[in-house]
Order: C-alpha cells, then sequence, then structure tokens
C-alpha cells in the first residue's frame, strides 16, 4: 500500500509539473480501519460514495488488524505522530485510554452531529467535548440462539438465569452442546461478565460511579459476582463443547448456526459474520439478553458501535471533519446499513432501519422500545477496563480459578488501568 | 606463553577507526538501553512520563500471574536447553557416523530451523487440536484418549517446549556435528586398540572433548529459552486463562494493554534474570575449562 501511496504521490507530482494550468486543489486523506470483511466493505463503500461528491478528494483506506494488536497500533502510531487522517477505533473505555483530550480533534462542531443520538454522543466524549462520530449501529450483548432447538426441545426464551439453566439441562440431555465456548479467541470469554451489566446496574443503581471513584469492587459487590459465579456453574455443569479451550469464535457462530450448539453468549455484531458465513441459517439464529435473576427486571446491555476520529496531529483537519461529517450523516448512516447487516438500532436520527432485518435484530428491538429496558455497557459509563479480564474470565470457564479469587484478580488489573489512566481516588 | 591482558597490549588500530562502531553502538544500543531504565521508572503513555520510583517494579512483582511467568519461564528455559542439548548431541552423533544418505538427514534435521516461528506455531496449533487435530485423532485410532495438548493447563508450556524442541534441535545438531568433526580420529583408534566399547568411547573420548560445542549449545538455547516469546505467543497467548504465561508474554501483554513505564520495567527484570543465570553459568564454563 505504501508504495501505491508513492507512486500516486509520484505520478501527482509530475501531473502538477507538466499541467500548464492550476488544477483545483487535491487532497489525499489516510483511512485506518481494522480488517474485519465488515468494516472494510462500510469503509469501501462510504469512500466511494463521498469521492463521488468530493470528486477533488482522494481517500485511501489502510487496515489493520483488531483486538490487543490493533490497540497496539492505535496507541503507537498516535503517540508518534504516525496516525492516518481519519481512523476507526472503539467508544468508551477504550478511547479514553487513547487521552482524546490531547491526542484527538475536537468535532463537537461537525453539522451531522446534531442527529447523532445523546447516549452515543457521551461515549465519545471526554471534558464535555464530542471527537467522534458513529460507524455503524447500536448492538447488545447477551446470548445468542437457535432458534429450532428451541422449537424442536418446545423450550422458551428465559427470563431469568434459573430458566436459563433449567433450558440447558435439557437441551443436554437431548444430547446437544448446550453452551459454546470459544477459548482460542479469548475475549469471546468474557461476555457472561460483561453482558450481565444490565442486572449489576438494576441492583446496584450507582455501581460505575463507585467503580470509576475506587469505592465499589467487583468482589465485595454480590450482584457484579454474579457475572463470574454463573459462569462457573455453567462450565461445572458441563454444558460447554468438548473442545472449548481451543475452539474460536468462528467455530461458535457455526456452532449456533447450524444448532451444534443451542446459545452462545457473544454481540451482535456477530451477526454481520453470521450473514458472511452461514447465511442459510441466518434466520434460526435469535437473540436474548442476559437473564438476571428476577424475571420482572429482564434488560438489555447495550453495546456503542466504534466511530470515526480525527488525530489532532493531522494537517488535514478541515478535509478529514468533511468526511467524518459524512460518514455521520443519514446518508452516510444509510449507506452502512445498507452495505451490512443491521446489528441492533441506528444511532442517526432520521435513519431508517431496513425493512428484512434477521430475527436475531427483531428479538432485540422490543428492548429498545421501553425506557429502562436497556444500559450502556459498564466500559461506557467508566474509562476503566482492566486489561486482562478476557483471561481471568477463561481461567474460571476453563474451571482453572473459582469466582471470588478471580473477581479479586480483576479488581487488581482494573486499580492497575486507573492508575495508568492518572485518574484520581485511585 | 603468559596471557597479555587486553588493556595492556596497545591497540593496533588508529582511535577514528573506531568512532563509526562506537557511534552506531551509542545511537542504536547504548543509549535506548539507558533511556529504557529511566522509563522503567516512570508511568509512562509514549507522550508524557511520570516519575513513579520503583513503583513499577512494586507492581510487577505483585501480578500474579509474574511469579507463574518467572517459574514458567525457568522451567521451559531449562526444558528446551535440556532436551536440545541431549538430543542434539545423539543427532549430531548418529549423523557423523557411517549411515546412508547422511547429508539428506544432516539436512532435514536442519529444515525446521528455516522456517517461520509463527508458522510452525499456527500448524502445530491445528495439530494439537483435542478433538479435531491429528495428533489426537492418530492416538484415538491407536485407542488412546490424547490429552487436550494446549487446552490442558499444566500440559500447555510442555507441548509448546516440544515444538520449541523440533525447531531448534536443528541449530544444535550442526554445532555438534562441527564439534565432533573437530575430534582427532587417533583418540579413536587408539581406544579401539585398548579394546574400549563404543559406549566407552562415547563416554570418555566424545563427551569430554565436545565439551566447547556443548557449552556453545547450553548457552545458546538457555537464552533463547529464557527470552522465548513468539512460538509461545502463536501457539497458546500465554494462556489457557495464564498457565502457559513466561516473562516475555506478560511484558508483551502490558504493553498492548498500554502500560508502557510497567512492560519496560519487566523488560529490565527479564534483561538482570538473563544476566542473572547465564553470567555466572559462562564464569562456571570458563573455569572448568581453564583447570582441565
Amino acid at each position: 500500500m505504501t508504495i501505491h501511496i508513492k507512486a500516486y504521490l509520484a505520478s501527482t507530482a509530475l501531473i502538477a509539473l507538466l499541467a500548464t494550468t492550476p488544477a483545483h486543489a487535491e487532497v489525499t486523506l489516510s483511512f485506518l480501519v481494522d480488517n474485519s470483511p465488515d468494516t472494510v466493505a462500510a469503509a469501501e463503500a462510504l469512500v466511494e460514495a463521498y469521492q463521488q461528491k468530493a470528486p477533488d478528494v482522494t481517500i485511501e483506506i489502510e487496515q489493520r488488524p483488531g483486538g490487543g494488536e490493533g490497540d497496539n497500533i492505535v496507541k503507537t502510531r498516535l503517540a508518534t505522530g504516525e496516525m492516518s487522517d481519519v481512523f476507526l477505533y472503539n467508544s468508551g473505555s477504550l478511547l479514553q485510554a487513547l487521552k482524546p483530550q490531547q491526542t484527538l480533534a475536537d468535532l463537537t462542531d461537525v453539522p451531522a452531529q446534531a442527529k447523532v443520538d445523546q447516549g452515543f454522543k457521551s461515549v465519545v466524549s471526554a471534558d464535555g467535548k464530542v471527537y467522534g462520530v458513529p460507524f455503524g449501529t447500536a448492538m447488545g450483548g447477551g446470548i445468542l440462539y437457535n432458534r429450532a432447538i428451541y422449537q424442536e426441545l418446545g423450550l422458551s426464551v428465559p427470563k431469568t438465569w434459573a430458566e436459563f439453566m433449567a433450558n440447558n439441562e435439557k437441551i443436554k440431555a437431548a444430547g446437544k452442546v448446550a453452551v459454546a465456548q470459544t477459548y482460542r479467541d479469548t475475549w469471546t470469554s468474557q461476555l457472561f461478565v460483561l453482558a450481565d451489566y444490565y442486572n449489576v446496574q438494576a441492583a446496584v443503581p450507582n455501581f460505575a460511579d463507585d467503580y470509576t471513584n475506587n469505592k465499589a469492587k467487583y468482589a465485595t459487590t454480590p450482584a457484579a459476582m454474579k457475572g463470574f459465579d454463573h459462569l462457573k456453574e455453567a462450565h461445572d455443569a458441563g454444558l460447554f463443547n468438548e473442545d472449548f479451550g481451543a475452539a474460536s469464535y468462528d467455530d461458535g457462530l457455526r456452532m449456533v448456526a447450524t444448532g451444534e450448539a443451542a446459545h452462545y453468549p457473544m454481540l451482535t455484531f456477530a451477526i454481520g459474520a453470521l450473514k458472511q458465513n452461514y447465511p442459510e441459517n441466518l434466520g434460526d439464529v435469535g437473540f436474548f439478553a442476559q437473564p438476571g435473576e428476577d424475571a420482572a427486571k429482564n434488560g438489555l446491555t447495550v453495546w456503542m458501535p466504534p466511530a470515526i476520529y480525527i488525530p489532532a496531529a493531522s494537517e488535514k483537519i478541515d478535509e478529514a471533519k468533511k468526511f467524518a461529517d459524512f460518514v455521520g450523516s443519514v446518508e452516510g448512516c444509510k449507506i452502512m446499513t445498507d452495505i451490512n447487516t443491521v446489528q441492533g438500532p441506528p444511532l442517526i436520527d432520521g435513519c431508517p432501519l431496513p425493512a428484512d432485518v434477521p430475527p436475531a435484530v427483531t428479538d432485540m428491538l422490543p428492548y429498545f422500545k421501553t425506557q429502562g429496558l436497556t444500559a450502556p455497557a459498564l466500559e461506557f459509563v467508566s474509562p476503566i477496563k482492566g486489561p486482562a479480564l478476557e483471561q481471568i474470565t477463561v481461567e474460571v470457564g476453563s474451571g482453572i480459578r473459582g469466582p471470588a479469587e478471580a473477581a479479586a484478580l480483576y479488581d487488581e488489573d482494573v486499580r492497575k488501568q486507573a492508575k495508568q489512566l492518572g485518574l484520581s481516588n485511585w | 606463553m603468559a596471557q597479555t591482558s587486553p588493556r595492556s597490549q596497545k591497540s593496533p588500530y588508529p582511535l577514528w577507526f573506531f568512532v563509526p562502531a562506537a557511534v552506531i553502538h551509542g545511537v542504536f544500543f547504548l543509549a535506548p538501553t539507558v533511556k529504557s531504565f529511566w522509563y522503567s521508572l516512570t508511568r509512562w503513555d509514549l507522550s508524557t512520563a511520570e516519575f513513579i520510583g520503583l513503583e513499577n517494579f512494586r507492581q510487577f512483582f505483585s501480578e500474579p500471574f509474574l511469579v507463574q511467568g518467572l517459574v514458567n519461564t525457568l522451567i521451559y528455559a531449562v526444558t528446551t536447553s535440556g532436551l536440545k542439548t541431549v538430543c542434539g548431541l545423539l543427532l549430531a552423533v548418529l549423523l557423523t557416523g557411517n549411515i546412508f544418505a547422511r547429508g539428506f538427514l544432516r539436512t532435514v534435521v536442519f529444515f525446521p530451523v528455516l522456517v517461520s516461528t509463527i508458522g510452525i506455531g499456527i500448524t502445530f496449533t491445528v495439530m494439537m487440536h483435542p478433538t479435531r487435530g491429528i495428533i489426537n485423532v492418530a492416538l484415538e485410532a491407536l485407542g488412546i484418549d490424547g490429552p487436550g495438548w494446549l487446552t490442558n493447563p499444566s500440559l500447555a508450556l510442555f507441548s509448546v517446549a516440544l515444538v520449541d524442541l523440533w525447531k531448534g534441535v536443528g541449530l544444535a545438531t550442526l554445532i555438534f556435528i562441527a564439534g565432533l568433526a573437530a575430534i582427532s580420529t587417533d583418540y579413536y583408534e587408539a581406544a579401539r586398540i585398548d579394546g574400549a566399547t563404543r559406549f566407552q568411547q562415547f563416554w570418555r573420548i566424545t563427551l569430554p572433548l565436545v565439551r566447547p560445542a556443548t557449552v556453545t549449545v547450553v548457552t545458546l538455547s538457555l537464552i533463547g529459552g529464557l527470552r522465548s516469546f513468539d512460538l509461545i505467543w502463536a501457539m497458546t497467548r500465554g494462556g489457557p486463562g495464564f498457565s502457559s504465561d513466561v516473562v516475555a508474554s506478560v511484558i508483551y501483554k502490558q504493553y498492548q494493554a498500554g502500560f508502557y513505564g510497567l512492560s519496560t520495567a519487566g523488560n529490565v527484570i527479564l534483561f538482570a534474570l538473563i544476566v542473572a543465570i547465564i553470567l555466572p553459568l559462562t564464569l562456571w564454563f570458563n573455569r572448568r575449562e581453564v583447570s582441565q
């Protein structure tokens, strides 16, 4: 790609030299995205549409890996001033770890912000300034389930953990894998803990603030411990696939889509990958929020999509802002929902949900219709997320470490992150 | 002849001759090393560094997985180094013997050394899959229930060590072949005339005289084992959980999480650990060599 850019620059320089009449100002913007197929497809469609609107702008897409490796690249490139003019990165706590006040350009006055959901703006803001525009729709964190198995065994969607475990026993008795776990991709092990946050905040409304201020701990808050307890309980009941230690994220999707497994705790962004890899099974996959203690308090933990950011060090902030404005517009939102499977409700006012959404998305919508049935995940309401959680949850899910000890270990990890962020009270 | 110390001997080269090398060494090796000692005492986010004294070292040693990482590092280094030395020597004896297709067999043993470590890691990860991997499928055909090579927390580190042995034994063999070739055949002839068995020849002649090669192999493979990272990362990422974490993978994870000062402190600790093990070992080897 570098060679490509160089060749391009060389040729434009040559043309500029040869041209007798001065051409209008051409701009080339670089745009860094993660390499998941869905992201790349959406980025390419947006760039193509934008270049038609603004013919004097060329946007070069660069790709990077996702996960921890991607965090590494983004942080290093930002710190060394090598960041692309526009880049895609997570919102919430991961954004806070980039220290946006110092490293990013303020996008509060980008016109598209007027129609962006307030909840989203709050997860890309620091000190009252907005630093990003949304790239994609909201997502839910909970449990993907195989509807065919549910129909076959006459099960109903569980509203409490006890109902969920009762379903699991029946599924196991029928000779199927009750819960798919995929620890080759360690991040997938965190869902039981992270997606339980709706239940945590329903029981302890000020947990996020107290947790951020070093007052509430996982290990000493029974409601917050539940996620760890449940993971352990599911492991001890023998509900997992035999190769859970070596299975990958894609194995998990295959299992829940094709009916090898009944449940796969996951974020609904998986719907995109499901549509790509198992299109004929997409109609068999449904979704429900992680069940808690009380059926009357059943609700959904919501994840916000990544956002488009502009580094403060960019030399083309004004041009980059125009592109960001396009991405955050209703038009940009429509381009993304047309290209990709919708993973949840759009975050731009006036951007409609397409008519033919898969069941896993329709299953989510009731939670959004009633006030108070959704809550943002902890990583969006607190800047602190410990980086070692995925290893710790692998340990709990594999039966290596008990839940109490694991929660205490995670509290230590959180302390480390809070200190690195330089938060007061730690 | 009495040995003169290098200091007392006048260098045959003029001073300017050393300058280019000294500049390169200073800029690329000395300055970063000194700077890393400074950054290990700070909370650093690549743009600003706040001095926090020995806090990073305190944090690093209070990491519950670090203690395990240290122990794992030692286990891994000793296991791979020991196995490479023993297997390398035996293979070298075999491959210097009068056997069929010797050159070809030597090449085959050396071949894994040339293959990318990441490629080997990914290949073996697939082969070691608990239910679908070729190793356990083959064992199952023999009626043996194969273990979870990389998913069993008490086995994962040793599985990786075995792959490391397969990958690295070729280099050890090569060094031993060179060492064996340097032993004069006169010794063996004399031993045969005296009626020594093959085993006695190996024990009394080969083993003592191949000593310089042994020292090289042990030192190199021990250093390699202590700082080993790529194979472990490609195969287990330190998992399941933290059970195959070594110091280098702990450091990498801290770096990945953005704890730059902390990971630099980890590198300083790793540096100290390697020095603490290799320095006395080298002194010990050298002293024995002199006394012989």
